[in-house]
């Protein structure tokens, strides 16, 4: 095997697989802080996946690291509401527990 | 990139098993604290991607956003929040992860395949910019991604002032409500809570 250089199928192969991660623990945590991780998990792999294309599809106008400034913005605004949020929550329900915030179910 | 071959693909094994295993371990580890700092890992291992893919200044704004800001603010929630509690135990929890797994797994496999099968149009590599990949960067953000780039410095301000609000104590002396004096403490203690179960 002679390659010239790193195939993007690996990139995309790694950010699937940190995307699915993701949800997984976006599905199953039940700590509050734990399911906002995996939200900057699965953040994290669309950004590799916006790079990876930038560099091999479009190396000469890089518009997918523009892309990928804009999504690390938003993902640190996300954050900082979400926590926010989860403080407020803390303060009223005095846990963190996913399965313990209802309130919204029926 | 001036790397040897060899040592770029070494380079990428280590990195890619570094993010999924710490992946693995933010999700899976019983202690918050350690899946936090696995995080801070996993963000600094992304960022090594980033050199890898010839974009410095996205993995320099990688480490310093992430590292640097996100990952301290979850330390810091974890730090306000973390309380030992005894979970209630879910009675249908076995039927649950299984469920979620295999929809993970197929979601995985699906993706997988895609990444595999699909024909790339890729470019050529000698028309790769390399290093100039910064400047290039600003010329997008005020050029043609100029509207974006106010939109964002509105939405952070936006983030920012949302933030203060919803995270503050009660500025007043007495609570609204009730006429009590606001107890001044992360938790409300003295208070009933606002929002508890009618059951």
């Amino acid at each position: 095997m002679n390659l010239e250089s790193i195939p993007l199928q690996a990139f995309l192969i790694v950010s699937s697989a940190l995307f699915c991660i993701g949800i997984w623990g976006l599905l199953n945590s039940r700590n509050a802080v734990r399911v906002l991780m995996s939200i900057e998990l699965m953040l994290n792999a669309v950004n590799i996946n916006l790079m990876a294309f930038s560099s091999y599809v479009d190396n000469n106008l890089i518009q997918g690291q523009v892309f990928t400034i804009f999504v690390i913005t938003v993902a640190a605004a996300e954050a900082a509401v979400g926590l926010a949020i989860l403080l407020s929550l803390y303060r009223n329900r005095v846990t963190v527990d996913m399965e313990s915030f209802n309130l919204l179910k029926w | 990139m001036s790397i040897a071959i060899t040592t770029q693909f070494i380079c990428f094994i280590v990195l890619s098993l570094v993010v999924i295993i710490g992946a693995l371990g933010v999700v899976l580890l019983e202690s918050i604290v350690y899946s936090a700092f696995l995080l801070g890992g996993v963000f600094m291992s992304v960022a090594g991607l980033y050199l890898l893919l010839n974009a410095s200044f996205v993995a320099a704004a990688q480490v310093l956003v992430y590292v640097g800001a996100v990952n301290v603010l979850i330390i810091f929630a974890i730090m306000l929040v973390n309380k030992k509690e005894d979970l209630k135990p879910i009675n249908d929890i076995k039927s649950r992860r299984v469920i979620s797994t295999s929809i993970c797994l197929t979601l995985l496999s699906l993706l997988i395949r895609v990444d595999l099968t699909n024909v790339w149009s890729l470019s050529s590599p000698q028309s790769s910019i390399g290093d100039e990949s910064t400047i290039r960067i600003g010329e997008h953000l005020f050029s043609d991604y100029l509207l974006p780039f106010e939109v964002a410095s509105v939405l952070l301000l936006m983030a920012m002032i949302g933030a203060i609000v919803l995270a503050r104590r009660d500025v007043m002396s007495k609570d609204i409500s009730t006429g009590l004096p606001v107890d001044q403490e992360l938790i409300e203690k003295s208070s009933e809570p606002l929002l508890t179960n009618k059951n």
